[in-house]
């Protein structure tokens, strides 16, 4: 029995329409990492992770160096805005005077003051969305043994693993991020 | 303006909320109603403006109507999927 160019023509629409019905079920990805320990810093990955989730994309966080203090449960309710060679704070303060003792503890009570204010949830409110949507939190092995952390340390729900285990997920993302 | 034209079976408020809250609490709303049914939100976030209909073309539900009335945006959603 010979294939005619009539049934390869079928065969290949076939094919084509499974691909197509296939590549248009599969969910977006997206791949952030987490790298900076500040407040300012700890809520773009979150806030963007959690909507993703809302849109069915599908999304992990590694955070690694200063990123892991964002899931260290003994270190994410005291994350401070840095007043310190930071020329963007609405009200610019001189190095000289950003140097000084309590000034960090300032920015970071007037920051919070104002996103309570318009109600931006807090950086836990975000933890738990993000777990309960399913957002894939994870530490960077290696970041935990050079920062002395135990895994018990970080909140409940999130995995340890190392850069290639999450350049793995991230091979197949349609959107990668670096904060 | 008219903003009876849909008899929703839910109603959202996500007054006062910021994002990224409305869309969230929005996509949990919808996933506990029913196919066909109809999610009424309020929200006075003007992101959740574009937000909304962002959300509601990426995961496939239709969004109805998306009304500016004095002091808040007022959005009907229907379930599709």
């Amino acid at each position: 029995m010979s294939i005619t160019d009539q049934d390869k023509k079928i065969i290949e629409d076939i094919v084509e329409n499974k691909l197509k019905k296939l590549l248009s079920e599969r969910k977006k990805r997206m791949a952030i990492v987490a790298s900076k320990g500040t407040l300012d810093m700890a809520y773009p990955p979150l806030i963007l992770a959690t909507t993703a989730a809302a849109m069915d994309i599908e999304c992990s966080i590694f955070f690694t160096f200063y990123g892991l203090d964002i899931i260290n449960k003994r270190k994410n309710k005291n994350l401070k805005v840095p007043s310190l060679a930071n020329p963007a704070m609405p009200i610019p303060v001189p190095n000289i005077i950003g140097a000084l003792p309590g000034m960090t503890a300032m920015a970071t009570k007037m920051m919070k003051s104002w996103m309570a204010k318009v109600n931006v949830p807090t950086i836990e409110d975000l933890l738990n969305i993000a777990i309960e949507t399913g957002v894939k939190l994870i530490g960077c092995q290696m970041t935990l043994d050079v920062m002395g952390v135990k895994k018990e340390d970080l909140i409940e729900g999130v995995e340890v693993c190392g850069a290639a285990a999450f350049l793995e997920y991230a091979a197949d993302a349609d959107i990668t991020l670096f904060v | 303006m008219d903003s009876k034209k849909y008899m929703p079976d839910q109603t959202l408020d996500c007054s006062k909320l910021s994002c990224p809250l409305p869309v969230i609490k929005t996509r949990t709303a919808i996933a506990k109603m029913a196919l066909g049914e109809i999610l009424e939100m309020i929200a006075t976030d003007p992101g959740s403006v574009k937000d909304i209909e962002a959300w509601a073309k990426h995961t496939g539900q239709e969004l109805l109507e998306s009304a500016r009335e004095d002091g808040h945006f007022r959005f009907y959603i229907r379930k599709l999927r």
